[in-house]
């Protein structure tokens, strides 16, 4: 099962290192990883996909606080929260099928933030399945090239009751 | 005055406390050998890196306390690594420093350079970089807290040479370190306590099952409490040795691919399996999923990685073994309960005698005959009477060391368990030795071990150091060799080291004792003169007999009731 992990670590040049090192050392799978500065410049946050049984889990969120460096890990599987990803999709357009391509953006309220005689450059933010269907929608018109970055995850806050 | 960093590293191990460092100078770390010329520290010079962290953790096993080993950069580090290896697999406190290129020249593949962060960042329990002379005595606090804290470990510095060269007026080394990410669990949790001595109180087939954690923790006296107080049997494993008194009647020796039948019986039968500061390894379980088949487990372990790690573990505690057991002492009954509990195992007490009259533990010596390898192990033990800290290569000599000799103390059995390190026993008795200069230190050695690190024999002549080395010479890699002849038909691929040097000889050219028995009724007069020898290092070389095998065996993948038996 897919697992969606935030890792809070100390902001040190060698912790990305430990982290990855550790799940290569162990076998552990990394399907996609986002770090970046948080409010406090001293701490860093890694989102970590991964998969694996419970006693894989178990053993990576044990393993990763064991890091001298990790401060705390979350793992949002079973909570409510709000996953995105980015993709740049570069996709081959012409005079004839510009209109259709932007539709599609449009529909899925993406954006165009780049153009040229050839092709656009499409942004689109959203989960995970969202940037598939886009993708597959846009497909036909012949993808260039396709960049995406990781997952991040944030915690829904408590609805009032 | 202006004080570099190189004196300051020394000042800080001093207000560490540090007393002897293991070190081999070079190119980058100059300016410290430079301050320790007229420095009030004692130095131990060795003849290979390897040999300083080995000696470093043998120092640290014998004491409790951290191992402290000083090397130059590029080979001088890397050549650390497989002591660093063996010291985070067994998890025994060593503080490794080592040299470094200048900050500016770091990754320009300068001469003499390594990234040795890089290298050891997953074998040690954490490593740094000290890139400004103003953070040095801070992390060199916390490179002692964190390898002597939870779940003990090697810990690496890496010191670039203009750190130690840069100057400042005024440093002051931190009294307490704090870590915000780093806070180990010391107290076990009251509820699953209660829950473990309800359930403990419940079986009929109790076993304790002790590791390295015991010794570590200086828990032998609580476990003892413990099993005595519940007249519960007790196994350990090969780090566990010592931490449960060898010669008690409630010890039923080793568990394991080399443990006795009683041990890995009463495992395989036990209605509760208490894990004491041990891990699970694939060499005590062996076929996992058939391992303690019919056991509730309560696991007592300061590593929570260590629980449900490899055996679905029913009761966890997690927290140090010393407080824990005696948390879990506190809560027992009172005497009329606990008596009740204690005698209701007398039917599990007579089957375990009953596997005990069975299968002991065995070989046979004939007089005149080839000397049995046991035999030499069985003779230290008589002429030391037990009182002697034992250090162990690896193979057939380490097994047979775990076997034969009764270990009653903690840290007077001394063996690379985890990583298996060839070359491990000979430098780690130095280490032992100089921690600990009145006793009796003796490494247990194959020939083929030996010479893995055989270069130190110029360290303990230069320091005097009155190590025993016993060699049981059987000119092969012997566990190899029997492995081939069980499970690969004999076939003898490059085990035969019969090509070596004469060991009486060689003894001699470094300026040690060389004494040698080729037969049994040799074996306690060489024993004797070695034990007289005060003043430099012994090599006793036992020529044993060949095909003698380790048993009883769990081949690998078997299930521990499943042993080749003698």
């Amino acid at each position: 099962m897919r697992h969606t992990i935030s890792v809070l670590v100390t902001n040190e040049f060698g912790v990305l290192s430990r982290i990855s090192g550790l799940f290569s050392g162990r076998g552990f799978n990394i399907e996609s990883l986002s770090v970046a500065e948080t409010m406090d410049p001293h701490i860093s946050r890694m989102t970590i996909v991964t998969s694996g049984d419970e006693k894989v889990l178990e053993q990576i969120n044990k393993q990763l606080n064991k890091l001298v460096n990790v401060i705390k890990v979350y793992d949002f599987t079973g909570e409510e929260h709000i996953e995105r990803e980015l993709a740049l999709i570069k996709v081959s357009a012409n005079p004839e099928n510009r209109a259709e391509i932007l539709s599609v953006v449009d529909i899925f309220r993406a954006k165009v933030v780049d153009v040229s005689p050839r092709s656009y450059t499409v942004e689109i933010t959203g989960d995970e399945e969202k940037i598939r269907a886009i993708t597959e929608l846009l497909r036909p018109f012949g993808i260039k090239e396709i960049v995406r970055t990781g997952r991040i995850a944030m915690a829904r806050s408590p609805k009032q009751r | 005055m202006k004080k570099n960093g190189a004196l300051i590293f020394l000042e800080c191990l001093k207000k560490e406390g540090v007393d002897t460092i293991f070190g081999f100078p070079g190119g980058v770390v100059l300016p410290i050998y430079d301050a320790l010329y007229d420095f009030d520290l004692n130095h131990i010079l060795v003849r290979h890196e390897q040999g300083a962290v080995h000696m470093a953790d043998g120092y640290a096993r014998a004491t409790g306390r951290p191992g402290v080993v000083l090397v130059t950069s590029g080979p001088g580090a890397t050549n650390t690594v497989t002591g660093i290896a063996t010291a985070y697999m067994d998890s025994i406190p060593v503080v490794v420093f080592t040299g470094q290129v200048p900050t500016e020249l770091i990754g320009n593949d300068a001469f003499q350079e390594a990234d040795i962060v890089g290298i050891t960042r997953p074998c040690t329990k954490h490593n740094y970089l000290v890139k400004d002379i103003k953070d040095l005595p801070r992390i060199i606090k916390e490179a002692f807290y964190i390898a002597t804290t939870g779940r003990p470990g090697p810990v690496l510095v890496d010191l670039p040479k203009d750190v130690l060269t840069a100057e400042v007026s005024e440093y002051k080394y931190p009294d307490k370190v704090h870590i915000e990410s780093y806070q180990p669990t010391y107290a076990g949790h009251p509820g699953q306590i209660k829950k473990a001595v309800d359930f403990i109180l419940k079986s009929k087939r109790p076993v304790i099952y002790a590791g390295g954690g015991v010794v570590l923790s200086n828990a032998a006296a609580e476990l003892k409490a413990l099993a005595t107080k519940l007249n519960i049997p007790a196994t350990t494993t090969l780090m566990g040795l010592g931490g449960f008194p060898g010669t008690h009647p409630l010890f039923m020796g080793m568990l394991g691919m080399h443990g006795t039948y009683t041990a890995n019986m009463s495992v395989t039968n036990t209605d509760c399996l208490i894990a004491v500061g041990a891990r699970f390894d694939d060499r005590v379980t062996g076929k996992i999923d058939e391992f303690a088949p019919y056991a509730g487990i309560v696991h007592i372990d300061i590593d929570p990685t260590s629980i449900s790690k490899n055996v679905k573990v029913d009761i966890p505690i997690v927290g140090d073994v010393k407080n824990v057991l005696k948390e879990l002492i506190r809560h027992l009954p009172k005497a009329n309960a606990l008596k009740a509990y204690a005698g209701g195992l007398s039917e599990w007490h007579a089957q375990i005698k009953k596997w005990n009259a069975a299968h002991k533990l065995s070989y046979r010596q004939v007089p005149g005959g080839k000397i049995k390898p046991q035999y030499v192990i069985e003779r230290l033990y008589a002429a030391t009477k037990g009182d002697a800290i034992i250090t162990t290569e690896v193979g057939q000599n380490q097994m047979w060391a775990a076997q034969f000799f009764k270990y009653d103390k903690p840290r007077t059995f001394i063996s690379s368990g985890g990583l298996g390190t060839m070359g491990f026993g000979f430098p780690a008795a130095i280490g032992a030795q100089i921690a600990m200069p009145g006793k009796t230190v003796i490494g247990i050695a194959g020939d083929g071990s030996l010479q893995m690190n055989i270069q130190e024999l110029a360290t303990a002549v230069q320091y005097k150091l009155p190590v025993k080395i016993a060699i049981l010479n059987n000119m092969v890699l012997g566990m190899v060799r029997q492995w081939q002849e069980f499970f690969f038909n004999k076939r003898y691929s490059h085990t035969c080291i019969s090509v070596a040097p004469d060991f009486v000889k060689l003894a001699d050219a470094y300026g040690a004792v060389g004494l040698r028995a080729t037969a049994p009724e040799e074996v306690d007069r060489v024993i004797k003169e070695a034990l007289a020898v005060k003043d430099r290092p012994v090599l006793m070389d036992f020529k044993v007999d060949q095909f003698e095998p380790v048993l009883p065996m769990v081949p690998a993948g078997q299930p521990l009731n499943k042993m080749l038996l003698v």
